[in-house]
């Protein structure tokens, strides 16, 4: 198994502040990667060091490209899309326009309404609701938006922060299921920040632990769910 | 009657004026959360800008556009050099520069064109329309030039993928670089839209109180208590505080209070939406957690 991402020594910065110490990890191609931890641990951080929104060092390739130091515009247009903490849904739009600018790295425009009609096949509930002001959704329906929005950049790799922060169980379970679906179907790599372990772990191939900023363990979701701590401090049993 | 038709009608002539320059400040303010206090001195120097191309022998239409092209141009330019590396910073540290840049161009047009007062053509025969008594044909001019510009850019926000990629930069600018927006050259490409807006505003209101480098000063105040009037985030509020504050202004200038205390009225409205409704008509209430 080759790995689409992979990031050594990759540390981050609040101002002057090192907020995270010398990861290393990475994502296998066509494979679900989970980052647990407990809050504060430093998850949403990494995610925001991949996408260059915090000031980071060390090295991150993706597909073999250093992408260390780039715009956060430019790594996207490299195959990365990233649903940010709290959704960053275009609250104002609607949910067609805000699927529209998910295209917007996309340069065969032709293929945009195919791509849209697709994801409606994945969330029927978009359909209905495609002309209503995003703003106006459930929690639930945002986070299939956040989603639709990213997958219609045809990312390689999807970087999922908390999507089951806020919802319902019934939700996070469809949510999850259809997460399951796009990595089969389309082979996408998802690099998933999660605080419900029990969840992630179900869903992921790989998981890395992160506490306080490093990394305290990493192995297949499988035997994750076995280990002791892990049991004990996050699965509760 | 006659009277108060004509003031009416003048008043909705300065108020698509107020209104054009409330909207371009509403843009720059819904990108940056900043409001350009050198937006009019912007639009002061465009205005000076035409009246050199026409001087030059230019004819009127090709200087007007001529100077909206490069009054688009030179803000971008402004914007990226000047503005974006305060990105950031305390908001007291980009006043400060807009304040600057306010007395940079008064400046520089009193040091180039002079302080004297200078009359502005207007590209309207100067004979009233039908032989009317109300309203002069600039008058006439100037509103259907305020209603075209400010459809053009509705139309533009609001149909083209341009303006809904800009529109998306303003609202949210993170999410918007994570889908691969350059939100920094949309704020540059907004600043340019604004300074164009101001340019025709300014060749629009010279004919009327003439050019001279202070010219934009009361009318900026004017669009400025337009804009909070009608919520400070809303275009569509900024309009219409526009034209009905050139309205509320004309009539009571004539029949009220006097030309000499007309900018009181903008301080007065300015003052009053801040005290009762600091959101405006049409604003926003935004709630932040401390």
């Amino acid at each position: 198994m080759t790995s689409l991402l992979e990031a050594s020594d990759l540390r981050a910065f609040y101002g002057s502040t090192e907020v995270l110490h010398q990861l290393a990890f990475s994502v296998g191609e066509g494979t679900i990667t989970a980052l647990l931890g407990a809050n504060g641990a430093g998850k949403t951080t990494t995610l925001r060091a991949i996408c260059g929104l915090v000031r980071s060092s060390g090295e991150v390739r993706f597909a073999g490209t250093p992408i260390g130091g780039r715009a956060t515009e430019d790594i996207v247009r490299l195959g990365i899309a990233h649903v940010p903490e709290g959704r960053g849904t275009f609250l104002s739009f609607t949910v067609e326009e805000n699927l529209r600018l998910g295209a917007h790295v996309r340069r065969d425009k032709s293929q945009r309404r195919s791509d849209i009609d697709r994801l409606y096949g994945y969330f029927p509930i978009l359909a209905e609701r495609r002309r209503q002001q995003a703003g106006t959704l459930s929690g639930g329906e945002q986070q299939m938006l956040a989603l639709s929005r990213a997958l219609m950049s045809r990312p390689r790799l999807l970087l999922l922060d908390e999507p089951s922060l806020g919802l319902a169980p019934i939700v996070v379970q469809e949510i999850f299921r259809i997460m399951r679906r796009i990595n089969a179907e389309e082979r996408m790599s998802i690099l998933l920040v999660e605080q419900n372990v029990n969840l992630a772990l179900g869903l992921s191939d790989h998981a890395y632990l992160l506490e306080t900023g490093r990394l305290a363990l990493s192995g297949p979701s499988k035997e994750l769910r076995q280990h002791e701590a892990v049991r004990r401090s996050y699965l509760g049993y | 009657m006659n009277g108060v038709l004509h003031q009416l009608f003048s008043g909705l002539a300065t108020g698509g004026i107020y209104a054009s320059l409330a909207l371009a400040l509403v843009m720059i303010y819904r990108a940056t959360e900043l409001v350009n206090f050198a937006q009019g001195e912007m639009a002061m120097f465009s205005t000076y800008l035409a009246w050199s191309m026409i001087n030059a022998g230019l004819p009127y239409w090709p200087a007007f556009l001529l100077t909206i092209g490069v009054s688009f141009l030179a803000a971008a330019v402004i914007q990226l050099a000047i503005i974006r590396p305060l990105a950031g910073a305390p908001v007291l540290a980009s006043v400060i520069v807009f304040i600057g840049l306010l007395l940079v161009f008064n400046s520089i047009a009193g040091w180039i064109f002079g302080y004297t007062i200078k009359t502005f053509p207007s590209p309207f025969p100067s004979e009233p329309l039908w032989a009317n008594s109300y309203i002069s044909t600039h008058e006439v001019g100037a509103i259907g030039v305020t209603l075209a510009l400010l459809a053009i850019l509705f139309a533009f926000f609001r149909w083209t993928e341009l303006g809904l990629t800009m529109r998306a930069a303003a609202e949210n600018p993170v999410s918007s670089r994570l889908v691969g927006i350059r939100v920094a050259r949309m704020v540059a490409l907004g600043w340019g839209l604004a300074a164009a807006l101001g340019a025709v505003a300014g060749m629009m209101v010279a004919p009327i109180i003439f050019l001279d480098p202070n010219m934009m000063s009361g009318v900026l105040l004017y669009a400025f208590a337009a804009a909070l009037l009608g919520g400070i985030d809303n275009p569509w509020g900024a309009v219409l505080g526009g034209f009905s504050l050139g309205i509320v202004e004309n009539l009571l200038g004539a029949y009220l209070i006097g030309t000499e205390l007309k900018m009181t009225v903008a301080l007065a409205i300015i003052v009053l939406v801040l005290v009762v409704k600091p959101s405006g008509v049409f604003g926003r209430t935004v709630l932040t957690r401390v």
